[in-house]
């Protein structure tokens, strides 16, 4: 059909051409690149600044319980109290005052105190040291010999590991799994409400601009909207496969330039700082170290992710699911004729769309509950939450369901729309309700 | 009937009215087909009819004989009265895209707008956007674009609307040029004069039903009301008594020395006898038939019918 490739050309090229497509085009896969990159690298980097906590201990044992690190140091203070350094506490330079009560065996509680909200990490770390020493100061008074302190001492860790179908087992994360699922859902929901949006924008120009009839004079209003339909459906399939492939592209780029940055200056003078205090602890890696590590890490982890079944099931379910919805928005943006009267026919459009988004949600969470499988079913909501299931890895019976009851009804919606666009576009100021609608459904012809 | 396009009993039912009841019309090739009718009398529809957008419920549209078809719309040139251009494409990119989908080539398209758009000396439009043209200038694109691919059958719907004297009268002569040049046009509009300047056949529609059809000439005889008028220089005492009883006469204001009359044919006089009459009576400066304007036509044409319902 020479004429559609017409109409999907113009519908194409006028859109990419446009200052609005290439701006996001480019500067997602930044964004996108940057919230792979930014945590890690955050995390190697921790904060820079050491943080010095005093520490009141009313039980004298302590010292020396609580590991120092690169960023946290620890300094007890004897025979003063919390309110005094309180009062002085911006020019002392701590970062927080740890208190730990006489009766601390007892009440297994200690107080930090500080001007500002502390971290996480900090928290974390005195926990896990107090916690272990306070347990061997209780076993021990229970007359525990220290040998079978040391022997019954356990740190688990858990590793996930997936077995496929041919019984060949690798190492899970599911962490990222669930990043997966939520990114690719979240982008689903964006990407067929936008690309959907557009169409029906698109549809209400040619409406109001009158040249609608000039068009179907030579092409059948059915080629004109599908024209339309698939000529956005490209635009959007380019727009993904640019955003794939830079955000890769940006990905591995900036993992060579870190690797090859000679040593953080910051980073070794501080580790040299530490060693010439004579400090027990080793600094780990140079800087260099850690980001091969951590690129290591999240390569790593993504090779334990099935990324083409991922993108399979992406671009198929975006390719439904945008069909299913854009039809249905051509067929609003036909009946209406202008902005304000989309609002009544939107709703029944937006709320499965919504409906999708909460259950994937809930998906991610658990990925085989039931309402989580149903929703992934049905299709008016299946592409946004089959998305969030497929990295934990669907049943294929479920998925091929899924991905037949979506054809069959993206088919529907496609012949439903086309025949209220086809007397939508040429009926100009008329408010249109859905007992209208519904009639032009009938119409033969 | 052998005609260029046949339009025969063509019924088109809307939800809630008859929007076309069994209309015929029949356009002699090579001619420029009226096709009046007051608003909302079912003109657009027909129009949509023959333009193979809409379907009729019963009767048949024939294109050189045989049924229309979607591959005959290749040969139609189609102006609708509600048109319009994408105002954030460019004007050269958008007529080059109209006509491709009118089945022209990429080359021969480019080609012949280039040639076009000299002709009505706006070549410095191409690479602007629609948004930037005023409205004239925006339906002078659009009437170059509808008739580039030298279509046969050329339908305009109000084409003049929008344009300065100007510009009316260039579309004008090129509506006479294309139908020199074989094309056959069918034209629908409101303004009269325009009918009269440059329809060969006219159908008038009202309610869904052609209430008049044919050549134009003929149509205006049909509506003649056997009329004269007379303008002459003498004694129009003289002159009324020497004309016969059978004429019924109208006086005008007269004009200096000149004497204007309206002379209205009671009994079948021939008019030869009249002239006679008159000429030995007074001198005659100018003795022609009143002929009706389309403009009287037409709303008697309509009235009339409003009358009988």
């Amino acid at each position: 059909m020479n004429k559609i490739n017409l109409v999907i050309q113009r519908e194409y090229t006028t859109r990419v051409k446009k200052k609005s497509f290439i701006i996001m085009t480019l500067l997602t896969p930044v964004l996108l690149a940057a919230m792979l990159i930014i945590p890690g690298y955050l995390a190697t980097k921790e904060d820079n600044q050491a943080k010095v906590i005093a520490v009141i201990d009313k039980t004298n044992i302590t010292e020396g319980a609580i590991p120092q690190t690169d960023y946290m140091k620890f300094e007890y203070v004897s025979g003063t109290e919390v309110e005094t350094i309180k009062q002085n506490f911006a020019k002392s330079g701590y970062y927080a005052i740890l208190y730990i009560p006489e009766n601390v065996l007892v009440s297994s509680k200690v107080q930090l105190y500080s001007n500002q909200q502390t971290t996480v990490g900090v928290n974390e770390h005195i926990v896990k040291a107090l916690d272990g020493f306070f347990t061997n100061i209780k076993l021990k008074n229970e007359n525990v010999p220290m040998d079978i302190m040391q022997r019954i001492a356990t740190n688990i860790n858990v590793d996930t590991i997936q077995w496929t179908s041919t019984g060949e087992e690798k190492a899970g994360s599911a962490g990222l799994v669930l990043v997966i699922g939520y990114i690719s859902g979240f982008l689903m929901y964006f990407l067929i409400f936008m690309f959907g949006a557009q169409v029906m924008r698109g549809v209400m120009e040619e409406k109001s601009n009158r040249i609608v009839e000039v068009i179907i004079s030579s092409v059948k209003p059915f080629q004109l909207m599908m024209g339309k339909v698939v000529g956005i459906a490209l635009v959007g399939l380019t727009q993904f496969v640019i955003w794939i492939a830079l955000t890769f592209g940006i990905f591995y780029g900036a993992q060579s330039v870190l690797k090859d940055k000679p040593d953080g200056n910051q980073t070794t003078s501080i580790s040299s700082n530490i060693m010439e205090k004579g400090n027990t602890q080793i600094a780990k890696a140079s800087s260099t170290g850690k980001y091969e590590e951590m690129f290591k890490e999240i390569s790593g982890k993504f090779s334990a992710v099935n990324f083409p079944l991922i993108l399979g099931c992406f671009l198929f379910f975006f390719i439904g699911g945008y069909l299913l919805y854009a039809s249905l928005f051509a067929a609003v943006g036909s009946a209406v004729d202008n902005d304000t009267d989309t609002q009544q026919f939107m709703l029944p459009i937006t709320i499965p769309i919504i409906v999708g988004l909460f259950v994937m949600m809930n998906a991610m969470q658990a990925p085989n509950s039931s309402i989580a499988v149903i929703f992934s079913l049905i299709p008016l909501t299946s592409p946004i939450v089959m998305m969030a299931r497929v990295p934990y890895g669907v049943p294929y019976w479920q998925l091929g369901l899924s991905a037949f009851l979506l054809i069959i009804s993206f088919m529907g919606t496609i012949w439903m729309a086309g025949k209220i666009y086809r007397i939508g576009i040429l009926m100009y100021g008329k408010k249109v309700n859905y007992a209208e609608l519904w009639k032009w459904l009938k119409y033969k012809n | 009937m052998n005609n260029f396009l046949t339009a025969s009993n063509v019924v088109k039912q809307f939800a809630n009215h008859l929007a076309l009841d069994k209309v015929s019309i029949d356009v002699p090739e090579g001619s420029i087909f009226g096709l009046l009718g007051p608003n909302g009398a079912g003109k657009t529809t027909l129009i949509r009819i023959i333009t193979q957008i809409t379907a009729p419920d019963q009767g048949e549209v024939l294109f050189r004989g045989k049924k229309m078809t979607m591959e005959d719309v290749y040969h139609i040139g189609y102006l609708p009265e509600e048109r319009g251009l994408y105002k954030k494409m460019k004007v050269g990119e958008q007529a080059l895209y109209l006509v491709q989908l009118k089945g022209m080539s990429r080359t021969d398209g480019l080609k012949k707008l280039k040639y076009w758009f000299e002709k009505f000396e706006i070549q410095t439009w191409w690479d602007k956007k629609v948004e930037e043209l005023s409205k004239g200038m925006a339906q002078k694109v659009q009437f170059i674009v509808t008739v580039l691919h030298d279509p046969k059958l050329l339908i305009f719907d109000e084409p003049f609307t929008g344009f300065d004297p100007i510009n009316t009268n260039l579309v004008k002569n090129e509506i006479l040029r294309l139908r020199d040049n074989g094309a056959t046009i069918v034209f629908s509009t409101h303004i009269m004069a325009s009918v009269e300047e440059l329809c060969d056949h006219i159908a008038l529609i009202d309610k869904g039903k052609t209430i008049l059809e044919g050549n134009i000439d003929e149509v205006r005889s049909r509506f003649k009301p056997d009329t004269y008028e007379l303008k002459f220089k003498g004694d129009a005492q003289a002159l009324r008594n020497a004309l016969d009883s059978g004429i019924e006469i109208m006086e005008e204001p007269t004009r200096g020395n000149i004497g204007h009359l309206i002379l209205k044919q009671q009994s079948r006089m021939p008019v030869r006898d009249m002239v006679t009459a008159i000429n030995s009576t007074v001198d005659i400066i100018s003795f022609e038939e009143v002929i009706p304007s389309m403009n009287d036509i037409f709303i008697r044409a309509v009235e009339g019918t409003n009358h009988k319902q």
